[in-house]
């Protein structure tokens, strides 16, 4: 059976147009706020859904989504609750591909074996920033094996001879990190991601989506013109950030807000004609 | 005295001395833990470091700057008065102390930058708590002309005031690390975040016994110095080998520098000194053996302070150095192996030992190994006077007068 993220990555390419995939940490800036925006994420346009694993020392990101991180740790998020809002929502949608992306320790502290529950819960795929190829053992041979896409990330300093180790586990897509930095940073010239992406092509089936760095509708919308998708993260995050109080509490307007920078980065990538998509 | 970098004894049938394996794990510990984008890296200091362990140049140009600019070997010291203080063991401090610099990182951040140098690196980044390393890392870096980062957490930046200077004076640019809880766990966090920003032309000075593989053995590599020249020393003084060994852990490379040419001598006992902190029962400490568990954490798997739910813990401990919720891989290793046993020191006690050692041996002691002493305390008195005892001086105390003249209420 053909699970989520391949037959929404078919979709795409049968209406002719890149994905969006967007990024939230889950539980940010609470609980409540965080469930409120994954609901309304699909109908805002995300085409796949990428939940951070809130993780007290996120070594490959920046300011922006540290902070996300730390706000919905305060606000007692765990990795249980994550599954257990993913659960709730995928009563309500059964077809949006949701990806959990995160570092391993939580997993690793939660159970490697119990961690199928994420599949249980309504989850597609996962991603783990600090489990490269040569922890394969740890949990992507687990996660295939169960039925969870493990998707790589891929990177300007992997080279064309360490490429097929990278691929050779991955499933679903593959992330493609345009720069060589953390989250929310500078972008890359789009000369060097169209490169960047043929040459992964030469390597895998699999559809690209790139992702780091990337902000604007305009960026998003050329990124979608060379690649199956683009991720946008920190510039979402963000919005969180730019709408809490003194106390750090979401103020009204919160969830609308990301919502509506979600409508126009999706309005970037176009409409094919007698498509839903 | 000569040296070498991997400590040659004959190989007995069941050695503590054969890790890691291929992939970097002691055990079920260590690893490479690390975003792709490091990875190619990793594995390129890991070719580089096997290469150079094999060149002769590469260990002679470590030898003449280990004896002319480090001032190795250390003495190995009998402390007569200490001895006697506490009336059993024969206390000999091997006196790492006094290297250039004032710590044992000074070994490691040379056999690094040796390393970068033969890597065409251009920039060093480095991390740090107490301010030791950092103040090695920007030594080496003035030495041999190369730009120098080091990432520090604010709040140690202000209790190690003198080493944020030294290290300015020597031309390193100090960061402030105010994410997370601003000490050593988190400068770790920023110096891995610029690493993966700059992988072209820069080398990461880490500076312990962990990170991802193969860190944790060229640290121990560079660090067994220590032990090699105590083994020597002590054949020469006493005509035979030391009966124990106590050194501080933090992330624990002045103790993997020490035990590690001992570890297949079944008749050393081997005692590693976690920071109690407040005490064990109070939460506030940065003892990642007797109240941690198994996780992975900055490249490799190893014992560390978290929550239920995998998040990491604030360390707390009286020393910038100590204050760290994990500890080196391989010590996670030789702790379930039973081979080497880990106990704690409080604050408090290692203050009083502060106190005591400079009083009594006219030697202050950094307040990491006053740790160590503490430990020292508590079992030397139980012990026949011809017990030989070891204990790591791995750095000195005056980077640590303001913090403790604070604690004690005095005003400078």
């Amino acid at each position: 059976m053909r699970g989520r993220i391949a037959t929404r990555f078919a979709a795409l390419k049968d209406a002719g147009r890149g994905g969006l995939v967007t990024f939230l940490t889950a539980g940010d800036p609470d609980a409540d706020t965080g469930l409120k925006l994954l609901r309304g994420l699909a109908d805002a346009g995300a085409d796949l859904i990428e939940l951070g694993m809130p993780f007290s020392d996120p070594m490959a990101d920046g300011p922006v989504i540290q902070a996300s991180s730390l706000r919905a740790l305060g606000a007692g998020m765990t990795l249980a609750a994550t599954l257990d809002q993913v659960a709730r929502w995928r009563q309500e949608n059964s077809e949006t591909p949701l990806i959990l992306m995160g570092y391993y320790n939580p997993i690793y502290s939660y159970g490697v074996a119990r961690f199928e529950d994420a599949l249980a819960a309504g989850v597609d795929g996962v991603i783990v920033v600090d489990l490269p190829p040569e922890e394969d053992e740890e949990l992507c041979l687990p996660a295939l094996d169960a039925g969870l896409d493990f998707i790589r990330l891929a990177t300007p300093t992997t080279d064309e001879a360490r490429l097929p180790t990278v691929m050779r586990h991955t499933a679903g897509f593959v992330y493609y990190v345009a720069i060589r930095g953390i989250t929310g940073t500078a972008a890359a010239g789009h000369e060097e991601i169209g490169q960047a992406v043929a040459r992964l092509k030469r390597h895998t089936e699999l559809p690209v989506a790139v992702g780091f760095g990337l902000r604007t509708p305009e960026q998003v919308g050329a990124v979608g013109k060379i690649a199956d998708a683009a991720v946008v993260g920190s510039a979402l995050v963000q919005i969180i950030a730019d709408h809490l109080d003194d106390d750090g509490r979401a103020k009204d307007g919160l969830v609308g807000a990301v919502l509506n920078q979600v409508r126009s980065l999706r309005r970037s990538l176009g409409t094919a004609e007698g498509s839903n998509l | 005295m000569a040296r070498r970098l991997v400590y040659n004894a004959p190989m007995q049938k069941n050695s503590y001395r054969t890790g890691p394996d291929e992939q970097g794990h002691f055990g079920k510990f260590g690893g490479r833990f690390v975003a792709e984008t490091l990875m190619p890296l990793i594995l390129a200091v890991e070719r580089a470091y096997d290469e150079a362990k094999q060149d002769p140049a590469y260990q002679a140009e470590m030898d003449d700057y280990l004896a002319h600019y480090v001032g190795r070997p250390s003495p190995l010291y009998h402390a007569r008065r200490l001895s006697a203080h506490f009336g059993g063991a024969k206390i000999y401090f091997k006196r790492d102390e006094l290297n250039h610099t004032g710590s044992h990182k000074i070994n490691n951040c040379l056999g690094q930058i040796l390393l970068a140098r033969r890597m065409k690196k251009t920039r060093i980044i480095a991390e740090t708590g107490a301010g030791q390393h950092g103040v090695a890392a920007a030594t080496v870096c003035a030495l041999f002309g190369l730009p120098c980062i080091v990432y520090m957490g604010a709040e140690d930046m202000e209790r190690q005031r003198p080493n944020v200077f030294r290290m300015r004076l020597l031309g390193a640019e100090v960061r402030a690390v105010t994410s997370g809880t601003g000490t050593l766990k988190d400068a770790m966090n920023e110096a891995l975040r610029d690493w993966v920003a700059h992988v072209e032309d820069t080398f990461y000075i880490i500076g312990t016994v962990a990170g991802p593989h193969p860190y944790p053995t060229m640290v121990r590599d560079f660090q067994s110095v220590i032990g090699e020249e105590v083994r020597v020393q002590m054949m020469a003084a006493e005509g035979r080998l030391p009966d124990s060994l106590v050194a501080c852990i933090g992330g624990g490379s002045n103790a993997m520098g020490l035990f590690f040419p001992f570890l297949d001598e079944t008749s050393v006992e081997i005692t590693g000194v976690e920071a109690a902190g407040l005490g064990l029962k109070s939460g506030k400490h940065a003892a990642s053996i007797a109240g941690g568990r198994p996780g992975v954490l900055h490249g490799n798997r190893t014992y560390l302070l978290q929550d239920d739910d995998g998040q990491i813990l604030d360390a707390h401990s009286i020393s910038a150095g100590l204050d760290y919720p994990g500890i080196g891989p391989e010590h996670a290793w030789l702790r379930d192996t039973g081979r080497v046993n880990y106990v704690s020191a409080s604050d408090e006690e290692a203050l009083e030992m502060f106190q005591l050692c400079s009083r009594i041996e006219g030697i202050i002691p950094a307040l990491e190994p006053a740790h160590a002493l503490a430990h020292v305390a508590k079992t030397a008195p139980g012990l026949p006077a011809d017990h030989l005892l070891v204990m790591n001086m791995c750095g000195r105390g005056d980077k640590d007068v303001f913090s403790v003249a604070d604690r004690l209420g005095v005003t400078l």
